[in-house]
């Protein structure tokens, strides 16, 4: 290490920078639900990889693009309001951390149920975005990375916009605030929750897609779910800008780790590096970067 | 008239031991002689393995609160630990093996127990997967751990105790009783001891448990280590008596996933909910795979096995934890209760 590569850094920093954005892309599907029922939703990934199925298999049966894009999402509207009235209502007012372990059920039978459905070989999924690396100052950058960072910025502005300029938005920040003065004043849970359920759907079909396009359709996609949770630990659990900072901070930070210290340790840390970062960071601030400070009950 | 009314009278008045007993003398003396050797080996080994390691995240989990994604991971490092043990010290006992490889486990458990002092709830369980894939990476990595073997497997040595040969499949079904027999009932003493409620009082209310007077960061640590040392010789079990030959890779995620699952659809904070559970999880897709051909024949094949396992077991996890929160356990309470009022009626 005579002199550094400062063109080489700076190309494994962007690569590590855009691809935490797809982790972002992950966590903010789980954000949302846990932001609005302090649920934490590890049924996200099969979510994810329920959504990218579902297109998959209609695009290749040969249904439109759009059109495949319109059923899928009506079919996680469903989904989310189904969820909702089976599983969340019957369970309403127990410890959060039953409702996690409920969600890890709900994992296991959408999963099954997405497999079974449409099989378990791996698709290939064409977005017709070209993944050719171009030259910027010298640095490499995917274009398909950049598409995705673009489509995650756009779908940040624009549920930060439904959020505070729309009724339904300030319906879930107000259950998000304070779910006994929302139900005080009249808003009915239950529907805001099969909304929640089936926004993040919508969220797990962006997901899906760039993952699934980036790494074919198959059972593991439902796995980015473990790449997430680091993600959401180190921005906390509530915060929409905490897993877009977090997703950036996790994904640079692997892979400058993988590239510069990985040797040290034979290599192939990518798989727990995430989760000793947050945990490190964890014990200097528990509840994440902008995690709101848990209120004890006493 | 009288002989018939004062039968409800004496089982009302069974001590707890009895049921418990009873089991034991069936399962010591009876199931040897009339199981054939597939409902040993596919059936009551791994049950066995199972339960043990049940108990132990229920010690954690169930008693003390604390969610832990990374049981297999224990498990693992249970089983290379013992592994090592047996391999590298000329003419250690094989049970001091196991032994020291729970106390192994102890120690990196409470590393990885560490974080409960400052987390909580979801933090925590996400901070356990750490463990998991920590655990898993290095001893693939590592090629020390598995005695340089080129994919991390390793082979089981002979069970030999004392001079007496376990290696049979009745012997192996016996050396895995007795081990999970003595230290179920380790668990169950700590369970009702001091420190067991201590374990309670801190997961029903931890800053109560302070004022009161709990040790709480000490007993965190120690419920972490108790259960991982059960965890880890449960993990022994898994390797030396029921697969006899296993990778990391054998201990992955959906292990873990799969003893919370034996104890919360057994019941948690309860030691015999980790056996009902694990019967269920060991028993059921035996039972979905007959079923299954049986009613579909060839369509049913492999791979549909698998997915539709999941979704039953998916469904079968929320259904309890809707319907029957505290498992079989509570569910067999509720059914002998019927048959078993507690006061008899007077009859004239």
């Amino acid at each position: 290490m005579e002199s550094f590569d400062y063109l080489f850094f700076l190309e494994v920093l962007t690569g590590g920078l855009l691809s935490g954005v797809m982790y972002s892309l992950v966590a903010i599907g789980f954000v949302l639900i846990y932001k609005t029922s302090g649920v934490l939703n590890f049924a996200q990934g099969a979510l994810l990889l329920f959504a990218a199925l579902t297109f998959v298999s209609l695009v290749e049966r040969g249904v439109p693009f759009y059109l495949a894009l319109a059923l899928t999402f009506a079919i996680m509207v469903l989904l989310g309001i189904g969820i909702e009235r089976a599983v969340l209502r019957p369970l309403v007012n127990k410890p959060p951390i039953t409702l996690f372990m409920a969600t890890l059920g709900l994992s296991y039978i959408i999963e099954g149920a997405a497999q079974l459905l449409w099989g378990t070989q791996v698709h290939a999924l064409e977005l017709g975005i070209e993944d050719v690396p171009f030259e910027f100052y010298g640095v490499f950058i995917s274009q398909f990375d950049l598409f995705a960072s673009a489509v995650a910025a756009l779908m940040v502005i624009g549920l930060t916009l439904f959020f505070r300029y729309t009724r339904v938005g300030l319906t879930f920040r107000a259950v998000a605030d304070d779910q006994f003065a929302a139900l005080a004043v009249g808003l009915r849970l239950p529907r805001i929750w099969a909304t929640v359920w089936a926004t993040s759907g919508l969220v797990a079909l962006v997901a899906g897609l760039l993952w699934g396009a980036r790494s074919g359709v198959q059972f593991s996609l439902s796995l980015v779910v473990l790449k997430a949770l680091p993600v959401l630990v180190l921005g906390g659990f509530d915060s929409i800008a905490g897993a877009i900072i977090g997703g950036l901070l996790i994904g640079a930070s692997e892979k400058l780790a993988e590239v510069y210290i990985g040797e040290y340790f034979g290599g192939g840390i990518e798989g727990w590096f995430a989760y000793a970062i947050a945990l490190v960071f964890l014990l200097i601030r528990p509840s994440g970067l902008f995690g709101q400070k848990l209120v004890e009950r006493v | 008239m009288a002989a018939i009314t004062s039968q409800p009278v004496v089982s009302a008045k069974l001590p707890g031991w009895i049921a418990p007993l009873a089991i034991l003398i069936i399962a010591f003396a009876v199931v040897p002689f009339i199981g054939s050797s597939y409902l040993i080996e596919a059936l009551l080994l791994p049950f066995l393995a199972l339960s043990l390691a049940g108990v132990g995240l229920n010690l954690l989990t169930g008693y003390a609160g604390q969610v832990s994604l990374g049981s297999a991971a224990f498990m693992a490092v249970g089983a290379f630990a013992a592994f090592n043990f047996n391999l590298r010290v000329e003419g250690l006992p094989l049970l001091v093996s196991i032994a020291l490889a729970g106390g192994i486990t102890a120690a990196v458990g409470i590393v990885f127990g560490l974080p409960s002092l400052r987390l909580r709830g979801f933090y925590l369980a996400v901070s356990t997967l750490a463990a998991q894939f920590f655990v898993q990476w290095a001893l693939t990595k590592f090629g020390w751990f598995s005695n340089d073997d080129p994919s991390g497997v390793i082979d089981a040595p002979k069970l030999t105790i004392a001079g007496i040969d376990f290696d049979s499949s009745t012997g192996r079904y016996y050396f895995s009783l007795i081990v999970v027999t003595v230290l179920t009932f380790f668990a169950w003493r700590i369970a009702s001891s001091q420190t067991g409620r201590n374990f309670i009082a801190i997961r029903d209310n931890e800053t109560a448990a302070r004022i009161i007077g709990v040790p709480v960061l000490r007993t965190k640590l120690l419920v972490f280590a108790l259960s991982s040392f059960i965890i880890g010789i449960a993990g022994a079990l898994w390797a030396f008596a029921y697969l006899r030959t296993v990778e990391p890779a054998g201990f992955n995620l959906d292990r873990s996933f799969q003893i919370l699952f034996i104890i919360i659809i057994g019941g948690l904070a309860t030691i015999r909910g980790a056996f009902l559970g694990a019967a269920l999880m060991v028993v059921f897709p035996v039972v979905l795979s007959r079923v299954g051909s049986f009613l579909l024949g060839d369509l049913f094949d492999s791979g549909v096995l698998d997915m539709s396992q999941r979704i039953v077991i998916g469904t079968l996890i929320i259904v309890f934890l809707i319907l029957e929160p505290d498992g079989l356990a509570a569910l067999g309470r509720r059914l002998t209760g019927r048959f078993r009022p507690s006061t008899p009626e007077p009859v004239g």
